[in-house]
């Protein structure tokens, strides 16, 4: 029978399927981390349980972590005792940490893929929502709550129904400035922040096709943002190259056996969707967010849409949004002055962005009325960044290079956007107090977050592209 | 986990849609290391200023509003995977939630904590919202067993869907872990045969 890349996937680890009840689906790896495994590890205690298998799960400080002078004492009682806490459980529970001072820290989805952790055909999940960025390499992650995780913990399984299957195809070139953090604006746009309620989404289509690995993972990390479980990408030749000598990775035999088996990993020709969603890459322009969910979205050169011309009970909630960002319907948002500019994330951390940032700033400098903070996904990006010259390129340019952590994404440790101040942001939420209370968030590629930094303005950043 | 069979009670009401779990417990307050305490942060910056005092315009901050059924519009507790936003409605004293549309993630966890997710038509919401707005003490009654949600002042009654398997979870308290460790057998079996 044919069958959609996440049936294969999901089929294959099915340990019981019964009529009336979830699936009991075996998970590969578990990715953990210090603010929602605190509680999962107090109920194994509790229970009188183990980690089943301490070996296929995997831990890093990354949410709760200072981005500045890691290495010293983490200065905050709370986040301290919490990152403290997942040193002591990975110690008692014999789970690998990757924490602060280990070259191998980060971002929890940044370091799973540079590591060679995360790969096609796999099961993993996290108690993260952004989980679904491992879907890149053609593996159904999906992140999941605390309950989930001591679920895991316990039993290396999860009670799952199996999902329903959306297919999003692009098609086509992407235009100059357009890149794949606006290809998933775009497509959330269109969608709505709920428009992908109860799916696993595969990307598919030449545009999607033509994208890096890096790019990939922009994609299905905003998967949760139209409320997907995941989103997922047939592996190709570029996902075998991104893996081949990653410090996890499998080698010699292993690595043949594991090739032939990932390269039965797409969706068959007849395969049946429950969806099938088709856009065309050169329809994107370089995307920006006006309000707070990251469904509203709109192309840079575009009008805030009219609250008049929303349907009819979900005006209240829209006005009460742009009232929130301090913007009036149907206006324009370029020239708008902004105060940060937020580079990081497990959207947009990783080194092509740095690079692509770098090349574009360079010779060029900060407006006098923006802060900018380049925050890396990790120990291994930072590195390479320094190694590339690129930190020399920030430090000109008058942007701030920090400590990888998940930072002013979610603001839980102290890199918050302060109340009323506009940032624009390469992370994945534009939601109400996201960054710091009362702080507005406009999402935004990394180009366009670059554009705003250098002018201090929302800017189209082909404009500047072509006078360049 | 906490057992659900049937309540009848006020609601309190939140016609907002899209309520997601930054709202519902912001970021700052997940450093705690236990389930417990979260209710008082519950929708904190909509319902406290800055400086704590009680945003009086905030449903919670009105007392003509109470009970253990919270209701709000459409895709609700969509965003961040943290099971501390059940935790948080939970600990302010609701047993279940209302809205014609809930986010996956909110919805696995508020089951796993016996906090009923019910997903209602937008009609029967707007009822719901009507009912409370002429008269604030308007009540439902949840029956879990039956899978019926009801105002009592109206008799307007509409069924809902819970997988059968959660249903008996509910109501008998057991909680996933329990059952795959009843047949922890078959996980070593797969792992081989892999």
């Amino acid at each position: 029978m044919s069958k959609t890349l996440v049936e294969k996937i999901w089929d294959a680890h099915v340990v019981k399927s019964e009529e009336g009840f979830p699936d009991i689906l075996y998970i590969d790896t578990h990715l953990i981390h210090e603010v929602t495994s605190p509680q999962a590890f107090d109920g194994l205690r509790k229970r009188g349980l183990p980690v089943l298998r301490p070996k296929q799960t995997v831990a890093t400080a990354d949410h709760n972590v200072p981005t500045l002078n890691q290495l010293l004492p983490i200065k905050e009682e709370l986040s301290r005792y919490q990152v403290d806490m997942l040193t002591k459980n990975c110690a008692e529970f014999g789970v690998e940490l990757y924490g602060l001072g280990h070259p191998f820290q980060g971002i929890v989805h940044v370091i799973g893929p540079e590591l060679g952790i995360t790969l096609p055909g796999k099961t993993m999940v996290c108690g993260d929502s952004h989980t679904s960025t491992h879907g890149a390499f053609g593996a159904i992650a999906f992140g999941i709550g605390t309950s989930q995780v001591e679920q895991v913990f316990a039993t290396q399984c999860l009670l799952q129904s199996k999902p329903k299957t959306m297919k999003i195809e692009v098609n086509g070139e992407l235009g100059k400035g357009v890149g794949a953090k606006d290809i998933i604006l775009y497509i959330i746009a269109k969608i709505s922040a709920a428009g992908g309620t109860g799916y696993f989404i595969e990307y598919a289509g030449s545009a999607i096709e033509a994208l890096s690995m890096e790019a990939r993972m922009t994609i299905c990390n905003m998967s949760i943002e139209m409320g997907a479980r995941g989103g997922l990408i047939a592996p190709d030749q570029t996902t075998f190259d991104y893996i081949k000598g990653r410090e996890f990775a499998p080698a010699g035999e292993e690595w043949d056996k594991a090739l032939a088996y990932w390269k039965t990993l797409y969706s068959d020709v007849d395969a049946k969707f429950d969806s099938v969603l088709t856009f065309d890459a050169a329809d994107i322009a370089p995307m920006i967010t006006y309000g707070t969910n990251p469904g509203m979205g709109m192309g840079i050169q575009e009008h805030i849409p009219a609250t008049g011309a929303q349907p009819e009970k979900e005006k209240l909630s829209y006005q009460k949004a742009l009232d929130y960002m301090g913007f009036d319907d149907d206006s324009s948002l370029i020239g708008k002055p902004v105060d940060y500019v937020f580079i990081g994330s497990c959207t947009n951390s990783r080194i092509e962005d740095l690079r692509e940032v770098a090349d574009f700033v360079k010779d060029k400098h900060k407006a006098d009325n923006v802060t900018v903070w380049i925050v890396p996904g990790s120990k291994q990006v930072e590195q390479q960044a320094k190694n590339e010259g690129l930190d020399k390129i920030f430090e000109a340019a008058g942007f701030q290079l920090r400590e990888p952590g998940c930072s002013a994404c979610l603001g839980m440790n102290e890199d918050k956007i302060p109340a009323g101040k506009y940032c624009v942001s390469t992370s994945n939420r534009n939601f109400e107090g996201r960054q710091g209370q009362n702080a507005r968030t406009l999402l935004a590629s990394p180009l366009t977050a670059a554009a705003a930094a250098v002018t201090g303005k929302i800017t189209d950043v082909r404009d500047l592209l072509e006078k360049a | 986990m906490k057992k659900f069979t049937k309540l009848t009670s006020a609601v309190v009401p939140l016609n907002i849609e899209n309520i997601d779990t930054d709202q519902i417990i912001p970021a700052r307050f997940l450093k705690a290391t236990t389930r417990e305490g979260f209710g008082e942060n519950l929708f904190r910056d909509w319902r406290y200023e800055n400086d704590n005092q009680p945003k009086a315009d905030f449903v919670m901050n009105n007392p003509t509003y109470s009970g253990q059924v919270l209701v709000a519009g459409k895709n609700f507790g969509c965003g961040s995977s943290r099971e501390h936003a059940a935790w948080a409605i939970q600990d302010a004293g609701f047993d279940a939630v209302i809205s014609s549309f809930f986010a996956d993630i909110f919805k696995g966890n508020a089951l796993n904590n016996g906090l009923l997710p019910i997903q209602v038509s937008d009609e029967f919401l707007a009822q719901i919202f009507n009912a409370v707005d002429s008269n604030p003490k308007s009540a439902l009654e949840v029956d879990l067993e039956n899978q019926t949600v009801t105002i009592v002042e109206t008799g307007a009654q509409e069924s809902f869907e819970i997988n059968p398997y959660k249903k008996s979870c509910l109501i008998n308290g057991y909680d996933d872990i329990d059952f795959i460790l009843a047949q922890k057998e078959l996980i070593a079996e797969f792992e081989q045969a892999k």
